[in-house]
């Protein structure tokens, strides 16, 4: 432990907004002018700060700008920010998809990268055929791939179908197939974006445990991006925060993820959220408020400590699923889990949905949780969760208390209790 | 103490103009070949007449060539059978394009997996190269399988001894088609229009490699003053008309062959190759964001 695997030093990346037509070739022509006659390129400085809902005056952004940091050989670090912040960006460079505008990126370990799982995954061959295609892809040899070919195989629970082509696989199966190569990956630094996301709740943990073991036993180095806090704080001891292309804070993952959600997020409430119809999905959640009893906005996003709260959801099937899970995932500021609630839980049974579009009023007791800001995120998943609509944080509250004093006790819960004193003599 | 300017690599945004890794490209190997694999195996499955249609195709090309150009079209194969003559020029010719058109879109073809992973981007233009071989030893098979025929017919044919410079040729004109097929794969990224050049210019340049008639027809047909002599020349230069003026000597001890134009050939195509390289490594790095 101690010494330094990657080092990032002025790391830059420029993009250029709009799109490319004719204007294209007169700036690559007056760049190229530029570059002969040794002068600097006139577009590199005219970019601006990457700020999403801005309109800017210039057509190239920064999505990177001036990124400097130092990973430590063993070390987990995670990776977070808003959308746009430039995590993706980021790890593209470190993976080597595509090149910095400027500055430099300096390595003493071999790097591997899992932007996606089962990246070249061809659907005509087989499963075995695939753990090859795809291993060499990411950069192990064939021999490094026969010698574990069966720890593969095992890790993926798919032995059945092994010698069946993959287009024959459940979504399901053919992520836990092509988790399994990228589990058993051996480079220095393993970069990886949230690709964790996959699969069921089970193999969900396994993956977990098996990326906390490649860093714990392994002493390998691994980058990791979540928009899961919960993961995040389950993995990585040090963090980073980006935010418009820049490092906003880094640290401890217990200061930054705190620090995060109240701050990057601002101090507005978001006591309601839209979504837009994604084609890819087959179903998914289109709108989810606030409500009081009266079925009434809260507004405010405040609720005080003794007044109980709806969570409204509007979700939308686009075709027939026989077994569904609907959850409801309620975090604290420190992103830990206080209320972790699926409908299975309280009729024992899925549910079946028909192609439609559906509400659902879910009742939050008050008195329950101790004033502090609260996230909800939510989930509806197939059986197997092979198919799945999450949306993590969308909805931001505050719970807030009359007396300040009980506001500030540490703890989770806020339950009036009966006191019953009696004088013995 | 790990000295601290000593890194294992580095990450910058220039690179050098040609800094082509070959020791990371033999590393990946094995990812050559299962592309190579990937490629064989997957293109005919769910067909019925699968690898047969690899045969269907040159035959039924030279019967119509041999049809149009010999038969109604008058041209002069000597004493080399017209569809023989024909099936010759196809064959080469089919691995030469082949391996253009199948390069040339190497970036936005593959722009999903080069999103998502690092290797060498280089191994999947050289996959597609080896796997075009196999394609074409099974087409040259066939090109046997005829000239066999016919000789037990009574063709007068036999091949020269410069037959053994045949793989070289070969060898050449992989490295043409590598070249001029990773020039356009970068420039395609960013302007788009070269997809639509790329496939009448195929079409096109076949005309210009002496495919379907043999070079010492131009050459009559430019003193009769019926061929301007700028077509002529570009007819001559093209680097194509060597290969497969060349092939058809060897093979079937017809047409000319010297040895300059060989050294021509190997040189135009190594230029060519050498240029390809420079500009894809170029591309390789940014091409992501242009595509």
């Amino acid at each position: 432990m101690g010494d330094v695997i990657l080092k990032i030093e002025s790391l830059s990346k420029q993009y250029r907004l709009g799109t490319i037509g004719s204007r294209t070739i007169t700036h690559d022509l007056n760049r190229w002018w530029h570059t002969i006659r040794g002068k600097e390129d006139p577009y590199l400085k005219i970019g601006e700060v990457n700020d999403r809902s801005t309109k800017g005056e210039s057509e190239y952004v920064w999505a990177l700008k001036d990124i400097n940091f130092e990973v430590k050989r063993g070390e987990v670090l995670g990776i977070i920010g808003k959308n746009g912040a430039g995590k993706s960006t980021l790890l593209k460079i470190l993976s080597k998809v595509t090149g910095p505008t400027t500055g430099t990126i300096k390595s003493n370990g071999r790097i591997a990268s899992l932007l996606e799982v089962g990246t070249g995954f061809h659907p005509e061959m087989t499963g075995r055929e695939n753990i090859y295609l795809n291993g060499t892809i990411l950069g192990m040899t064939k021999k490094e791939i026969a010698n574990k070919i069966d720890e593969i195989i095992s890790f993926s629970g798919c032995e059945r179908y092994i010698d069946t082509p993959t287009k024959r696989y459940s979504s399901g199966m053919t992520v836990r197939l092509a988790f399994a190569v990228a589990a058993h990956l051996e480079p220095d630094i393993l970069i990886v974006d949230e690709v964790l996301a996959v699969g069921d709740a089970e193999f969900q943990k396994k993956a977990i445990g098996k990326m906390k073991s490649i860093s714990k036993e392994g002493g390998r180095t691994v980058l990791f991006v979540s928009h899961n806090m919960t993961t995040i704080n389950t993995l990585c001891q040090r963090s980073i925060l980006l935010e418009n292309g820049k490092v906003l804070k880094e640290g401890l993952t217990s200061d930054i993820i705190p620090y995060y959600l109240s701050s990057s997020q601002s101090e507005e409430m978001m006591p309601k959220v839209l979504f837009d119809i994604d084609e890819t999905k087959k179903f998914q959640f289109r709108k989810a408020q606030l409500v009081n009893e009266n079925n009434e906005l809260i507004v405010s996003g405040i609720v005080s400590t003794n007044q109980s709260y709806y969570v409204n959801i509007e979700y939308i099937f686009k075709e027939d699923v026989s077994k569904c899970h609907l959850t409801l995932i309620i975090k604290n500021s420190s992103a830990e889990v206080v209320l972790f609630l699926d409908r299975t839980d309280f009729y024992n049974e899925f549910f079946v949905a028909k192609t439609g579009e559906y509400s659902a009023k879910i009742k939050i007791q008050n008195p329950l949780l101790k004033p502090d800001t609260y996230f909800v995120t939510l989930g509806l998943a197939d059986n197997h969760s092979s198919i799945n609509d999450h949306q993590f944080e969308v909805l931001k509250y505050k719970i807030e208390d009359m007396d300040s004093i009980r506001s500030s006790r540490s703890g989770t819960l806020f339950l009036p209790t009966e006191w019953d004193m009696v004088k013995k003599n | 103490m790990l000295n601290k300017d000593k890194w294992l690599f580095e990450i910058t945004p220039k690179n050098s103009l040609f800094d082509l890794n070959l020791k990371e490209v033999w590393e990946y190997r094995d990812l050559l070949m299962l592309f190579v694999k990937r490629d064989v195996v997957t293109v005919y499955k769910q067909t019925i007449l699968g690898p047969l249609w690899y045969l269907i195709q040159p035959l039924f090309t030279s019967i119509t060539f041999t049809l149009i150009f010999n038969n109604i079209a008058n041209i002069e194969t000597g004493v080399v059978p017209s569809f023989l003559f024909n099936l010759a020029g196809i064959t080469v010719w089919n691995y030469f394009r082949e391996c253009l058109t199948s390069t040339s879109d190497t970036f936005t073809r593959n722009a999903n997996i080069f999103s998502k992973v690092y290797f060498p981007r280089i191994i999947m233009p050289m996959s597609v190269v080896v796997s075009n071989l196999m394609k074409f030893g099974i087409q040259l098979f066939i090109f046997i399988f005829f000239y066999v025929i016919y000789v037990f017919k009574g063709a007068v044919i036999s091949p020269n001894i410069t037959v053994l410079l045949f793989p070289i040729l070969i060898l050449f004109m992989a490295m043409l088609g590598l070249g001029l097929g990773m020039i356009i794969s970068s420039m395609v990224t960013k302007y788009r229009d070269l997809k639509f050049l790329m496939s009448f210019g195929v079409q096109l340049l076949m005309y210009v490699s002496v495919v379907m008639y043999p070079l010492a027809l131009i050459i009559e047909k430019i003193k009769e003053g019926k061929i301007p002599v700028f077509v002529g020349k570009i007819i001559e230069y093209n680097p194509m008309t060597q290969v497969i003026e060349s092939a058809r000597y060897m093979l079937l001890n017809q047409g000319s062959f010297s040895y300059t134009g060989f050294l021509y050939t190997g040189g135009v195509s190594s230029l060519i190759l050498v240029i390809g390289l420079v500009i894809f490594n170029r591309t390789e790095k940014s091409f992501i964001d242009t595509v």
